[in-house]
Parts: C-alpha cells; structure tokens; sequence
C-alpha cells in the first residue's frame, strides 16, 4: 500500500483522515457523496411514495375512506414537497452528475469538493426540516407543494418551516449549480473542448445554470412569504391590498425552469445510454448539445403557461403559449435524434437501455399532452384537473423517474464494481412500465370529464378511473420494490463487473470498477470525440 | 496512497476560485432583484405613498451610510493592491479600516431603525397596522431590503475577519491572494446593493 504510488485502491476501500461512518459523511471524494445523496434521495423517494400510495388508497372510492380531509390535504402537499424538492430536483445531477460528471471530461474531483460536502450537508438539514413540519405543533402544511397565497399567508399550519425547509433545499441547489458550472469550466481533461464533450456534462451544465440563475427568485420569494406571516406585510394577500397573483408569477419563475433542472440530466443519461446500446456514434451530437442549452434559456420565459386562468391578458397569454410551443422543439430535436441514433444501430437490449425505451414512449406521452397544455383553450378546459396531474407525472415520473432507474442500471456495475441480475432487472422493468401506465393513463381522461386535481372527493362517474389508478399504483411499488431487492443484492453479492461492461465509449468505461479515489492514475489525454465506435 | 489524499487537497485553482465567486455573486443580485422587482411593482401602485414614506427618512444618515461604504470598498481595494505588491503591513491596516467602516454603517443603521422602531414603527407592530396600503408596503419594504442588506454586511465582515487573520498568519500572501479578492469581490458587491437601496429608498420622489 505505501510501496508503490499507482497501485489501484477502489474509492469504496480507501483509508482516509476518518473511519467508519464518518469516513463517508465526511468524505469530500465526488463518488462518496453521490453515493450519500443516492441513498437520502432513495429514501426520501419512498416515503414519498409510500404518502402518494395512500392518496390513492384514500381515493379508491367516494367519500372518505381512510382518511379525513384535512390529512389529506397534509398528505399531497408533503407528497409534493418531498418528491419536488428532496427527490427529482437534486436526484440526477446530485447523483450522477456528482459521480460521473467529472470521470466523464477527466477530471479528478469537482472544482470545490468542500463546498459539494458542505451542499450535502445543508440538504439534509433542510430534508430534515421538511420532514419535520410534518409532525409538528399545528399540522402538516396544507397549501400544495406551490405555497399559493393569499391561502398560504392565512392557514395555521407549518407552512413557514416547509417553506424555510425549501429555501434551504434552494440553497443547496444553488452551491451544487455553481460547482459543476466552475468544473466543467475550469477541470475538462486536456485534449476536451466544449465540443468533445460528452452528452451528459452538457446537460448538467445546462442544468447547473437554471439551478443557479432560476433558485434564487424563489429563494426570495419564500423569505417573503415567511416575513408576510410572521408581521402581516400584505405582499401577496389581497386582504391587505397585496397581489396574489404577484407570488405566483415570482413562484413559476423559478418552478417553471426547475422543471428542466429535473428534466435536462434524465435526457443527458438517455443520451449516453442509447449510443452504448446500440453501439453507434450519436447523431446529431451538436443538436442536441445546443438543444440542451436552448431548452434552459427558453424555460426561463414560459412560466406564464401555468396561470392563463389565474388572470392575466390576452396578449400576455398568447405570448405565453407560443413561447411554450417554442420550447417544445428542443426536446423533440431530442427525440429524432435518438431514434435516428437507433436506426441501423446493433442493438442489444439490456436493462439501461429498457429504461431508455420506456422514457421516451411515457415522455412523448407526457411532451405531447404538454403542448395540449400549452395552448391557451385546452388548457382552460383542463385546468387544475386529474389530467395535470397525469401530464406531470408522466413527465416527472416517467421521465426524470425512469431516467434515473436507467443511470442506475447503467452506472452501478461502475459504481460498485458488481453486476446485477439481468433477468429479474427486466421483470421489474415490465411491472414497473405496466403499473407505472395502469397508474397515471386513466388519470388523462377522468380529467378530460372533469376530475378536479386535489379533491378528496369525486363523483360516483369517475370510480372506474380511480379504481384502475389505485390498482396501477400497487403494481408500480411492487416493481419498485422487485427493482431495489434486484439491486441491492447486486451490489452485495452480484457477480464481479468488468470494467467496461457495455462497451462504452466514454472515458468512465477506460477505468477499473469502482474506480480509484482520484479517478484517473494518469491525467487522460482526450484525442477522439466522444461516441466514436471503431 | 496518502501522497494521493494530498494531492487531491492541494489541487489549487485560482481562476476557478474567482469564478465561482463571481457566479455567487450573480445569485445574490438574483435575490436582490426579485425585491427590486417588488419594489418597482408597488412603488408603480402606491407612487404618492412612497414618495411620503422616503420623506421620513433622514437622507443624511443615508448620504453618510453611502460615503461610509464607498470609502470601505475604496480600502478593500486598496488591501488587495497592497496584498498584490507584497505589503503585508499596510493590507492589514487596509482591511482592518475596511471593517471599521463596515462597523460604522451598521452602527448607523442601529440607530436609524432605532428611532424607527421607537415610534412603533416596525415590522408586525400596532401602528404599522393602521398605516396606509402603500405607506406599509414602503416601510416594510424599507426593513426587509436593508436587513436582508444589513445581514449581508454582516456575512461580508466575518469573511473580512477570517481574511484578516489570514494574511495575519501568512496563508495569505503576495503569491496567493485568491480568498482576499474573493472577499473584496464580495465587500463591492454588499456595496453594489447599497447604490440601488439609497436612491430607491431614501431619494425618490
């Protein structure tokens, strides 16, 4: 171990200034804190799940079943806050961005591995935060994970530590943002330009910059809430002579572009995981670089689209909703380019590339019922319907969701240097494509007849729709369940994974599995681009 | 192995460093901005009430406030260059006049909203209850945004502290001054906001 300086030491054994559990919670190694973020965000994930499934328990039939209302109204507000905030926003580019951002343009760690230490640390101190408005004095928060005043300026319940909790969570996002900006600026191997490389970094470049440009207005806007509860300012409660509607475009400034800081990375990891599988170079490698950009800089002026019935003018509508359609072509260059990838490609179809398949069916599904929203008459008709609540979900959950159980089949046999079983991997693929349909598709079209979205309550004509929901939603947690048990015993006992499992091109396949702490024994001389096969 | 762990650790970058720094600063003017935008939208509502409400602040306190900061980000720039050219002596004298300064605004500040808060006039107290619309949004306008600025100036001189005892004991020196410009950067910013929240508070009419 002292001998000889090049000898290789998987970054999961090495010996640092700690041991034990502090070995990790105070590790500044990139690798060891994506595992960390892995892990909360997993658990966060579930006991999100596990709120979401008694919702749909609770709406199985009419009238009350399970519980009161007024749980209910607790229950999908901290479903949203703990799904929004503590799983997809962070979920990529916290996990996979941190683990394999800087493997992938040849860096040894992030720019700042203190202050991405330091940005893991303030998320959980705000989870913790979140998580404890639950149980506290007065009540679980009852406005929606959107804080809408005047509502959320007047209710008794905790509404100031979640909203705190999700300015904390900003904060978080903001540091993270800004480390992976300065790394991609300033750590790229020597031989990689912008334009050599890969896919991935691109788009959590992208990402980084809403993260830090968008984080901050909501930011603001939270401290503002907080102040107009604690001394009564009447910013935005109409009482007072403030505007509501004055907290709902500051809100969507941000909740809007938030949406492709959880959308951008899962496309990144699509992105990667189609040229692998079918073993052919990207196409379009250009396109969809400059989509990834274009769709963050468009996302920052289309946040109007969420308020065309909350009153504002004609022009300003319309405005809006061209600006949506615009920012619908970047994401479907996206698309052509993939399956252009696939044309003539030798595919083979393992798990990861499962995943991929099925999040671009559900995020058409989901892209498409988009532009259904963005046009200002439909979405009059379906506003604040069951089918919002299926278009998001699909685009958040079978998008960014799906994507993320691709990294993970992908990425683990590099993570943990072990294999897990293939078979039993594609099984609960189908469960979870199955159930994951069964789940949200009917939520479309009792919506379309008039669902209202967080109603406790329904009319007898939309039970069918809600049984086949509550239904899906059983399947879906028995193939998430089947898929983390799949994992897991991967990761303890699965067989050994080579270094390059799949064939990859990119540079996080030409080191051992798990790789050394510094990544690299030499710094890599990139020379080709990325995606080159023979 | 462990010349590894220490490579990782002395990895210095100071470009890196000031970038990052710079791209801090732009979500603190982010932050800022979203009160600007407020402040632009109600003072376009309520303009005679805010005009009324900037009459009862002391525009001498504020005028002083403003040369107190200028001066200070004049001496921080001052520390830099002395930093640069290897004057040690004089970059802590620099900056110890920079937190001065610094300690003069808010000892400014404390009575100005002092005498404020005095004649029950603060954020969730009886009077401002019974003022009008846009003489509440002002004043609570006027507490947020200099407190938020104030907590600022406060963030800055804990940095100007732990730089001072930096170059104090050396780790800061003519060869690696990143943290100091870094806190410069940061001190110009603190004042950049003090620009706007003068005239935007003190001078409208």
């Amino acid at each position: 171990m002292m001998n000889n300086e090049i000898e290789y030491i998987s970054y999961l054994k090495h010996k640092g200034k700690f041991k034990g559990l502090f070995s990790w919670i105070f590790a500044t190694d990139h690798k060891r804190i994506a595992l960390l973020y892995l892990y909360a965000i997993v658990t966060f994930f579930f006991v999100g799940a596990i709120l979401g499934l008694m919702m749909r328990l609770e709406l199985i039939a009419p009238g009350e079943t399970i519980m009161k209302p007024q749980t209910y109204n607790g229950i999908f507000t901290v479903h949203g806050v703990i799904m929004i905030f503590m799983v997809v926003i962070p979920g990529l580019s916290a996990v996979f961005g941190n683990f394999f951002l800087p493997i992938l343009i040849g860096a040894k760690d992030v720019a700042f591995p203190k202050l991405n230490l330091f940005s893991w640390w303030i998320f959980i101190f705000g989870s913790i935060l979140a998580v404890a408005s639950q149980f506290l004095k007065h009540g679980p928060p009852d406005t929606g994970w959107t804080f809408y005043a005047p509502y959320s300026t007047a209710t008794g319940t905790n509404v100031i530590m979640a909203t705190t909790a999700a300015f904390v969570l900003g904060f978080s996002s903001i540091l993270t943002g800004l480390n992976f900006i300065v790394t991609v600026h300033r750590m790229k191997a020597s031989g990689m330009k912008f334009f050599n490389m890969p896919l991935f970094p691109w788009s959590i470049y992208a990402t980084a910059w809403i993260q830090l440009l968008a984080t901050p207005i909501i930011g603001i806007t939270l401290l503002m809430l907080i102040a107009e509860r604690m001394f009564g300012i009447g910013f935005f409660n109409p009482d007072l002579g403030g505007d509501p509607l004055l907290f709902q475009h500051l809100f969507w400034i941000y909740s809007h572009p938030a949406v492709y800081i959880m959308i951008l990375p899962a496309m990144g990891v699509i992105t990667e995981i189609i040229p692998t599988f079918c073993q052919r170079k990207v196409y379009g490698y250009k396109a969809i670089a400059f989509s990834s950009i274009a769709i963050a800089a468009v996302g920052f002026l289309v946040w109007g689209h969420h308020m065309y019935t909350s009153g504002m003018s004609e022009e300003a509508r319309w405005f809006f909703s061209l600006l949506t359609f615009i920012v619908a072509v970047p994401s479907a260059i996206k698309v052509f380019n993939w399956i252009s990838t696939m044309y003539k490609g030798s595919i083979d179809v393992k798990p990861p590339f499962l995943y991929a398949l099925a999040f671009i069916f559900l995020f058409m599904i989901g892209g498409l019922t988009g532009l259904l929203l963005g046009s200002v008459a439909t979405n009059i008709q379906v506003h604040d319907t069951s089918f919002i609540v299926a278009h998001f979900h699909y685009i958040i959950f079978g998008g960014m969701g799906f994507a993320f159980f691709a990294a993970i089949h992908y990425w683990l046999p590099k993570m943990y240097g072990r294999m897990y079983n293939f078979k039993r991997a594609n099984i609960a693929w189908g469960i979870i494509f199955v159930g994951f349909n069964l789940l949200y598709f009917p939520q479309f079209i009792i919506g379309i007849q008039g669902m209202p979205r967080r109603y406790f309550d329904y009319l007898p004509q939309f039970q069918t729709g809600h049984v086949i929901s509550t239904i899906g939603g059983f399947i879906l947690i028995t193939g998430l369940i089947l898929m983390v048990y799949n994992l897991i015993l991967g990761v303890r006992k699965g067989a050994i994974a080579p270094a390059n499992p799949w064939n990859g091109s990119t540079l996080e396949w030409q080191i051992p599995s798990p790789p050394s702490l510094e990544n690299f024994d030499e710094a890599p001389v990139v020379k080709k681009n990325p995606y080159d096969y023979i | 192995m462990s010349e590894h762990t220490t490579h990782i650790e002395e990895h210095r970058d100071d470009e890196a460093s000031k970038l990052g720094m710079w791209l801090f600063i732009f979500t603190e003017l982010l932050l800022f901005g979203g009160l600007f935008l407020v402040y632009s939208i109600y003072r376009a509502q309520y303009p005679t009430n805010f005009h009324e409400g900037s009459l009862e602040l002391s525009v001498t306190i504020g005028a002083i406030n403003t040369i107190v900061l200028l001066f200070s980000s004049m001496t921080i720039a001052m520390a830099l260059t002395a930093m640069q050219k290897d004057n040690k002596k004089l970059a802590l004298r620099m900056i110890a006049i920079t937190l001065v300064m610094a300690l003069i605004f808010l000892i400014n500040k404390y009575f100005e909203w002092g005498a404020k808060i005095h004649h029950g006039l603060y954020p969730g107290s009886d009077l401002m209850a019974l003022l009008e619309r846009g003489h509440l949004l002002y004043f609570s306008l006027y507490f947020f945004m200099t407190g938020l600025h104030a907590l600022h100036i406060i963030v800055g001189m804990i940095l100007l502290i732990v730089v001072y005892f930096k170059v104090k004991n050396g780790s800061i020196h003519h060869k690696k001054y990143v943290l100091l410009e870094n806190g410069a950067l940061y001190w110009h910013l603190v004042d950049l906001i003090w620009i706007f929240l003068f005239p935007l508070m003190y001078l409208i009419t």
